[in-house]
């Protein structure tokens, strides 16, 4: 598989992910520019990264004029081929401008940007992203936002549970999800979902920023690390489709 | 003896509304725009002529305090300003360039944005970070590390809330959005800031060797570019507001804030790194201070050269600008380029794939003739040089003179102090002081972590390290100052703020390379506090010779005072940078492991002197400056790091603010564990804990390097004593129980926090 | 009697309106080229009990003077109705 990293005016994780997929995955990634307006040799099995940031300011709201990117109609056309597709932070919020996830992220609960370590628990193992992922383990990622109080409506919300979409909820070192843990009012101490097909994600938290151990934390690098197989194992049955 | 400040203010705001170039220019133009009549002399005999009102605008913000260090650069160029990895000359960049190995070398600077932080604290505070940014990318190295020094007045006012709230969302909402994290900063309360809060902020960036770019323009004919936002009329003649008391009402005169863009300059810092690379620039300024004019001016007189610009070719954000404003305006994320002639189109492709504004505006000519034209009018001719500092522009001494409370300081006798009976009553009150409490909820809101590059989120140390990406290497940064030692002891306190930069960059396993210096003080015309600056300036010079860190630039604020509360303590900010050559060798302020034993490695003496503890639990604001010996000093910074390097402890914590006791806390709380040790009845209870003697720090030891700890201490020839050993989990003072490390995690956590959130 | 203030909070138009520029921006990309000078302001209704519509006005004229904006870098108008 391959990556694209997508930069918007503003992004600033942009280098950091691709440092993380070149450097210490040692994968192939292709930086786009945002006002390019075609996915050249991407397949559905290949992921379009949607970096951190602030783009345009992250002014009027976050993520929506990004959303209006010219780039962006190839993601949506991308993401409805089946590719994948992963936004974090900034990147959840442009794709939730852009109607590729549902529900919108609000300002925090108590109104300030706020950046330190948290801990994440996935829900299940039905996702790429999530797939190799430890269920009873509470992941340590770092956030970084003033945006990341998730709201979606109480109907579409259970229909998101009944589907599986939650992919991460907030939770405290021992896996508790409460209150304390919720570091910014997000409904149901969500921190990261997905679409009902299952192929793109969004999530506030910042997997990127734990994956080298001269950092002092490297729980990040599984969620690449299970979308990097996940992606791997498609590639070999489309291989065993053409074989046979 | 005359003041620059506006001696008539509606009558220079009358000026500043009606004037174009007809208005006849006397000394009382000269004098409403804060110019000496000597200042006004010097002017007429540089031009041979009486200025007109543009170019008499132009001397008024080029000369003042701002811009032309006036009444500061005699007493500067004192300071030791050489060292073998110095590769720009102090003052004469942008920022300072040291050379970190590996091909590289480090950009970096700190600088005050105090008085316009005082009127609109959180564009105050973001256009402060954006500036000091701006300064290390335009030298072409990419900005890789925040810091801030904040003052305030007390905490617990309403008017202290507001100034610190929108001062810290201000430089998180900048940095954060700019992509640079902040590493870390200091946070000090005093009533002495209730009016005039100081904002000083500290960037670091990383170039290859060689790549760097210099503030310069030379070669006849080579176009100048003006590019980023476009020019309004924000900030006109906040260089010459900059240089003026804030009093009462100052905040209605002011004519405007500047607004801050971050994403604007997010996008000139990757524009104007992709220049660099396609080697078709010259040099390159920023605008900050007096705008066009400051740009124009340095980078000629830098390169021995003239210009010509058009001034109606300046893109604008309002119509009807008059040349003095164009020149003036101090709009933001704004930059000058000259550039190789013929290389045009490379610059503006690269600017259109950024959308930015780049246009030509003029060229560099032969000669040193400064000249602006306005459609085809010349609005003003004047000499570079004579404009710049180190060239033309005046350079005082002003009249010095010990304050009368400085010798009854020294009156202070620690034996009119009673010594408190509970000690764990007071340490809990101590830990919940704003000076000593964590600053939690302010380091919180800005983003430390992206880049990648922060190692210090998850392995706390004294001084941020920040890796080196593709290299065993790190760098180590620091601010420091407490400004109520530099009060009480103007040599002293500037000494200890530059040894305990290093004490920290040593603590964190690095060798202390370089500072640079963010000197704010009062009015230099007030005599007592020209002998502040003076003996500050003293204090700093020989302390950075001691530890072989040269001063390589940084910016002085003057006229921070105000009417109610008198000038403010002088604050002689230290940005430290240190160098970390192999990531094995860094070191961490944690406890680690319960059984090692505690060692404190310096002296103890029975000092309070100008605590915490004594300013603010006693209430006694006047005492010297704490113990400090800089010999000694050295010694044990010495000991320090070679114990480091035989690898022989397993964390280091320099006692500071608070004293032993503060110290130690923090080591625990970092490490979530507890520690039990005996005080010595030699000295007080209250200055074996809370004493602030400077030249020591708290060490960690496996019982095993135990002996290998002794020996190596012992040959270094410097004191120590063991003090006691590391927890689970409980605090225990000689035998007593203090409770719960959690306990006191909360109160040291979240007393800032309780007290901002109501 | 009450009144309905309508307030409409502006950033001074000698400033930068960084968020205004950057939609501006936005709008090209959807196509729509001709917009220009687009400034992003606050709108505040406040529904007020006066005796009289001057009264109502003096408490309208306070709000926004020393809540509502930031005179350094906002001005504000209103209309008064009942």
């Amino acid at each position: 598989m391959k990556f694209g990293v997508v930069i918007f005016p503003g992004s600033n994780c942009d280098h950091d992910v691709i440092h993380v997929l070149e450097t210490v995955l040692q994968q192939e990634v292709k930086i786009l520019w945002h006002k390019d307006k075609e996915l050249k040799g991407f397949e559905p099995q290949d992921c379009i990264i949607l970096p951190g940031g602030f783009s345009y300011g992250d002014y009027l709201r976050s993520g929506a004029i990004a959303r209006f990117s010219p780039i962006m109609d190839a993601v949506i056309s991308f993401a409805n081929s089946g590719g994948f597709v992963l936004g974090i932070c900034n990147g959840f919020q442009i794709l939730c401008e852009a109607g590729l996830l549902p529900g919108v992220l609000m300002r925090n609960g108590n109104r300030n940007f706020v950046c330190k370590n948290v801990f994440i628990k996935p829900s299940h193992n039905d996702s790429a992203i999530t797939a190799d992922l430890d269920l009873n383990k509470a992941y340590k990622i770092p956030i970084a936002h003033a945006e990341g109080n998730y709201y979606v409506d109480a109907k579409q919300l259970s229909r998101m549970n009944e589907n599986g979409q939650i992919l991460f909820r907030y939770c405290d070192e021992n896996s508790n999800v409460n209150d304390v843990a919720n570091p910014n009012g997000t409904l149901e101490n969500i921190a990261g979902i997905t679409n009902a097909r299952k192929n793109v994600f969004g999530m506030m938290p910042h997997p990127e920023r734990a994956t080298e151990s001269v950092l002092g934390n490297v729980d990040g690098i599984e969620f690449f690390r299970s979308l990097i197989s996940y992606a791997g194992k498609i590639e070999i049955d489309v291989m065993d489709d053409l074989l046979r | 003896m005359l003041l620059p400040t506006f001696a008539d203010e509606k009558s220079f705001n009358y000026l500043m509304s009606t004037t174009t170039t007809e208005v006849v220019v006397t000394f009382e133009t000269a004098k409403q725009l804060g110019l000496l009549e000597d200042e006004f002399e010097k002017i007429k005999k540089v031009l041979g002529r009486t200025p007109n009102f543009t170019e008499l605008s132009i001397y008024s913000v080029m000369w003042s305090e701002h811009c032309s260090y006036k009444n500061s650069i005699k007493l500067l160029k004192t300071l030791p300003r050489e060292g073998d990895k110095l590769l720009a000359k102090a003052g004469e960049e942008n920022a300072g360039l040291v050379d970190i190995g590996n091909g590289l070398a480090c950009a970096f600077k700190i600088e005050s944005h105090n008085h316009p932080s005082a009127i609109e604290p959180y564009q105050g505070a973001a256009t402060g970070v954006g500036g000091i940014h701006r300064d290390i990318f335009t030298m072409g190295a990419r900005p890789i590390a925040a810091l801030n020094s904040l003052r305030f007045g007390k905490l617990n006012e309403e008017k202290t809330k507001h100034l610190l709230r929108g001062v810290v969302k201000g430089i998180g909402d900048y940095g954060n959005a700019f992509g640079v994290p902040t590493v870390g900063g200091e946070v000090f309360f005093d009533e002495c800031y209730s009016t005039n809060p100081l904002v000083n902020a500290f960037s670091a960036g990383i170039v290859e060797v060689g790549k760097n770019v210099s503030a310069t323009s030379y070669g006849a004919g080579n176009p100048v570019f003006i590019v980023g936002s476009a020019t309004g009329k924000d900030g006109i003649h906040g260089a010459t507001f900059a240089s003026a008391d804030i009093t009462e009402d100052s905040a209605e005169k002011l004519p405007s804030v500047q607004v801050g863009d971050p994403f604007q300059e997010k996008l000139l810092l990757e524009a104007s790194l992709e220049i660099i690379e396609t080697g078709a620039l010259i040099g390159m300024q920023d605008m900050g201070a007096a705008g066009i004019i400051c740009s124009t001016s340095e980078m000629s007189a830098k390169g021995n050269s003239g210009m010509k610009i058009y001034l109606e070719k300046v893109p604008l954000r309002q119509q009807n600008m008059k040349a003095f404003e164009i020149l003036l305006s101090e709009s933001q994320e704004r930059m000058l380029l000259v550039v190789k002639k013929g290389m045009e189109d490379k610059i503006q492709e690269i600017f259109d794939k950024w959308d930015l504004n780049c246009v030509c505006i003029g060229e560099v000519t032969d000669g040193d003739r400064l000249q602006y034209y306005m459609y085809d009018e010349l609005v003003a001719d004047v000499p570079a040089e004579s404009l710049v500092l180190g060239g033309g522009a005046p350079i005082y001494t002003r009249e010095s003179r010990e304050p009368k409370y400085f010798s009854s300081a020294k009156q202070f006798n620690i034996n009119n102090i009673s010594e408190p009976n509970d000690i764990r009553a007071v340490a809990e009150q101590l830990v919940q002081l704003p000076n000593i409490a964590s600053k939690k909820w302010v380091y919180e809101q800005y983003d430390s972590m992206v880049g990648i590059n922060n190692s210090s989120t998850n392995a706390p140390s004294d001084a941020a390290v920040v890796r080196i990406k593709n290299s065993n290497a790190a760098l180590a940064f620091k601010v420091d100052c407490n400004a109520r030692y530099v009060y009480c002891d103007p040599y002293k306190g500037a000494a200890i703020a530059v040894a305990e930069a290093a004490r920290n960059i040593v603590c964190s396993g690095g060798e202390p390379s370089a500072i640079t210096n963010c000197l704010n003080f009062g009015n230099p015309y007030n005599p007592e506090v020209y002998w502040q600056f003076e003996n500050a300036i003293k204090g700093m010079g020989d302390a950075c010779l001691a530890f072989s860190t040269p001063v390589t630039g940084g910016n002085v604020s003057f006229y921070n005072q105000s009417s109610d509360d008198g000038p403010v303590f002088p604050t002689p900010t230290i940005g430290m940078l240190g160098l970390i050559d192999h990531m094995k060798y860094r070191m961490t302020l944690n406890f680690k492991n319960e059984g090692d034993y505690i060692y404190l490695i310096g002296e103890t003496q029975n000092d309070i002197n100008a605590s915490e503890y004594l300013a603010n639990i006693c209430g006694v604001k006047l005492s010297p400056a704490p113990h400090f010996n800089l010999d000694e000093e050295v010694g044990v910074q010495k000991a320090v790091k070679d114990l480091i390097r035989k690898k022989l402890i397993n964390s280091a914590h320099d006692c500071s603010d608070g004293g032993l006791f503060v110290a130690l806390l923090e080591s625990a709380i970092a490490g979530n564990n507890g520690f039990d040790i005996s005080t010595d009845d030699f000295f007080r209870k209250d200055a074996f804990l809370f004493g602030e003697a400077q030249g020591r720090i708290v060490v960690t030891v496996a019982e095993e390097l135990q002996d290998e700890l002794i020996k190596t201490l012992a040959e270094h020839e410097v004191d120590f004593s063991m003090l006691g050993e590391v927890t689970d989990n409980d605090l225990y003072i000689d035998g007593e129980k203090f409770g719960a490390v959690s306990y006191w995690k909360d109160l040291y956590e979240n007393a800032i926090g309780r007290e901002m959130e109501y | 009697m009450i009144y309905t203030a309508e307030i409409n909070v502006m950033p001074l138009k000698e400033l930068l309106d960084p968020q205004g520029k950057a939609v501006v921006s936005g709008l090209k990309n959807l196509g729509i080229n001709e917009a220009k000078d687009v400034r992003i302001g606050k709108h505040i209704t406040i529904q007020i009990e006066a005796e009289t519509e001057k009264i109502a006005n003096e408490k309208v004229e306070t709000a926004c003077k020393k809540l509502l904006s930031n005179q350094v870098m906002e001005y504000y108008e209103f209309t008064l109705h009942s």
